[in-house]
């Protein structure tokens, strides 16, 4: 069954991309992170902001930072003043979901040079976080049991473990890759080498979950500059066409939905694949970055994009499938687990990855082969967004 | 890492702070709002609550599609049809799956472990489980906990008792498992 109407026609570009460095706590503000991350995004596009004619801003809850409508207050830091500006907010699908909402605004022919920006500071929230995940629960049927957000996380990696019969091992290795891959990222925050018994060693915050598989609290940004076609080729010999895009929203009622299996990120990534042309992702997409909060999310989601056979994503990771030099080289920027995961800015950053990966300007971190394909998706809300996007070379 | 390896090839801004620097640091305000919300249960939990107050779990039923689920709703979200055939449910079920947390929300140690679990009631159509608690269990290690608690084991509720229910999920004290049905 087709899932979207037609083909669209006007083809949208990235022409810039730009970090902030991910932090635990910075001292600089989310305007200041968001112009930091906004400023190089334009710079590395040959842009000024009066070229911009909209700006999407992504941004996850307003109780990380206690301030009502976020996405106003950090308008300035997006560079989005006296302009149309639109707030993307999916939780933590809402990285992914900026450059949807841009894609949209270009893709339509409303405008030629978008500006998309992400931005999270979690730090400001005391004494944890945590605490702005509180009220995500059904205050009737759920909060009176006391839950907190490691619950549901546990709940579902146990409930993919036992559908398949994967081990605590398997989960960690994702964690010894990424925070691996994370060494050669500039902006990483939680980079490491370890191994699997560092990570099995580490306490369990809520069985099977243990400390080394959650991502770390962090405050940054990123941003990368849309453009029409004709503007991108005046701008750029090596744009980054946006070829597809997805997202879904599964039920709210989450105990409801298969746990071993995200079957809406599978439709968000049939969306995107269809707009794309791809009819075989594991041959046409070179480069992945999957969303992984936690560990088993990385694993979990690769099935889910039809990138892994069903229980499968972790065998094809002990068999060094998605090492920065397998077939399938997943998280190559260290990821959410290693370069850190300022909630809306670290899906975008994983846009940025895809743009120098497909660029061959990653250096360090390149991999290897010219790939011309790669896959970015991120996930969040109440675990019911899918939210992808394709990006190639031509 | 030297920025010059790796993109994005110019130097990051960004100023972290150390835990000391934080606290320490005059120039930070902190403020805890207080904010307070009465909750309507609405039309189907106000009657799930009902039953739990007489100690019996209800569910409603889908005439378009068939499921049968709990806690009930007004409306099956997926045919987009009123929900509104009652069924009184056992008190038993499955487990879909458990965790064993150690740690409250702001990542304080919890000696006695919390045990979640998705349970799914009998009678029930597959794959429609919710939120409770595994309680009855010996031990606190994950070890001690795994041996008496698995995905795919049946258990039964355990009531507070009738003086003490006020109509609240907690009405239900936990999920315990149990050898066989009745």
């Amino acid at each position: 069954m087709s899932l979207i109407r037609r083909k669209p026609q006007r083809r949208v570009a990235i022409i810039g991309a730009g970090l902030s460095l991910f932090m635990r706590r910075a001292l600089d503000t989310g305007k200041e992170l968001s112009y930091y991350a906004a400023s190089q995004a334009l710079d590395a596009a040959g842009v000024r902001r009066k070229d911009i004619q909209a700006v999407v801003m992504a941004t996850a809850p307003d109780a990380f930072d206690g301030v009502h409508m976020k996405g106003e207050w950090l308008l300035d830091g997006a560079g989005g003043v006296g302009k149309p500006y639109l707030r993307a907010y999916v939780g933590g699908g809402s990285g992914v979901f900026s450059i949807i909402s841009g894609w949209m605004m270009v893709a339509s022919g409303l405008f030629d040079l978008v500006l998309v920006v992400a931005e999270e500071k979690m730090s400001s929230c005391q004494p944890h976080p945590q605490g702005a995940f509180l009220t995500i629960f059904d205050h009737i049927i759920e909060r009176p049991l006391g839950p907190n957000l490691l619950w549901i996380f546990s709940l579902e990696q146990q409930r993919y473990m036992a559908a398949y019969g994967i081990q605590n091992e398997d989960i960690a290795l994702v964690s010894v890759k990424n925070k691996h891959n994370a060494l050669a990222h500039p902006a990483a925050q939680v980079a490491a080498q370890l191994t699997v018994k560092d990570v099995l060693d580490s306490e369990v915050v809520a069985w099977p979950v243990h400390r080394l598989m959650v991502s770390p609290i962090s405050d940054g940004a990123a941003a990368v500059v849309l453009a029409s076609e004709h503007v991108a080729q005046r701008l750029t010999d090596h744009p980054i066409w946006i070829q597809g895009v997805g997202w879904c929203l599964d039920t709210s009622y989450w105990g409801n939905r298969d746990l071993a299996y995200p079957r809406y990120v599978e439709q968000a990534a049939r969306m995107a694949y269809e707009m794309a042309g791809i009819t075989e992702p594991r041959r046409q997409i070179h480069v992945a970055e999957p969303y992984d909060p936690f560990a088993y999310k990385e694993l979990h989601h690769l099935e889910g994009l039809q990138l892994a056979d069903r229980g499968k994503a972790p065998d094809d990771l002990a068999g060094g499938r998605f090492d920065r030099g397998g077939e399938l080289p997943t998280c190559p920027s260290g990821g959410l687990m290693g370069v850190g995961n300022p909630i809306a800015a670290a899906g975008l950053m994983k846009i940025c990855e895809l743009f120098w990966q497909l660029r061959g300007e990653a250096g360090a971190r390149q991999v290897p082969g010219n790939p011309e394909r790669g896959l970015a998706q991120a996930w969040g809300d109440l675990m019911q967004v899918g939210t992808v996007a394709v990006l190639g070379v031509r | 890492m030297d920025p010059r390896q790796a993109p994005p090839y110019v130097p990051l801004r960004g100023h972290p702070l150390t835990d000391d620097e934080f606290r320490e640091r005059e120039a930070s305000t902190a403020w805890a709002p207080r904010l307070e919300y009465a909750w309507d249960a609405g039309i189907a939990i106000s009657r799930f609550l009902e039953g739990l107050g007489q100690g019996a779990i209800y569910g409603v039923r889908c005439r378009r599609c068939g499921r049968t689920v709990t806690p009930p709703r007004a409306f099956c979200e997926l045919d987009f049809k009123p929900m509104d055939e009652w069924v009184k449910l056992p008190e038993t079920g499955t487990i879909n799956t458990f965790s064993i947390c150690y740690v409250t929300w702001d990542m304080k140690p919890l000696r006695v472990p919390q045990i979640p679990a998705v349970i799914e009631i009998d009678g029930t159509s597959p794959r429609v489980g919710f939120l409770h608690l595994v309680g009855g269990v010996r031990g606190r290690t994950v070890d001690q906990i795994r041996r008496q608690v698995r995905v795919g084991m049946p258990v039964r509720a355990v009531w507070k008792p009738p003086a003490k229910r006020e109509g609240a999920i907690t009405d239900i004290l936990y999920f315990a498992p149990v050898r066989k049905r009745a």
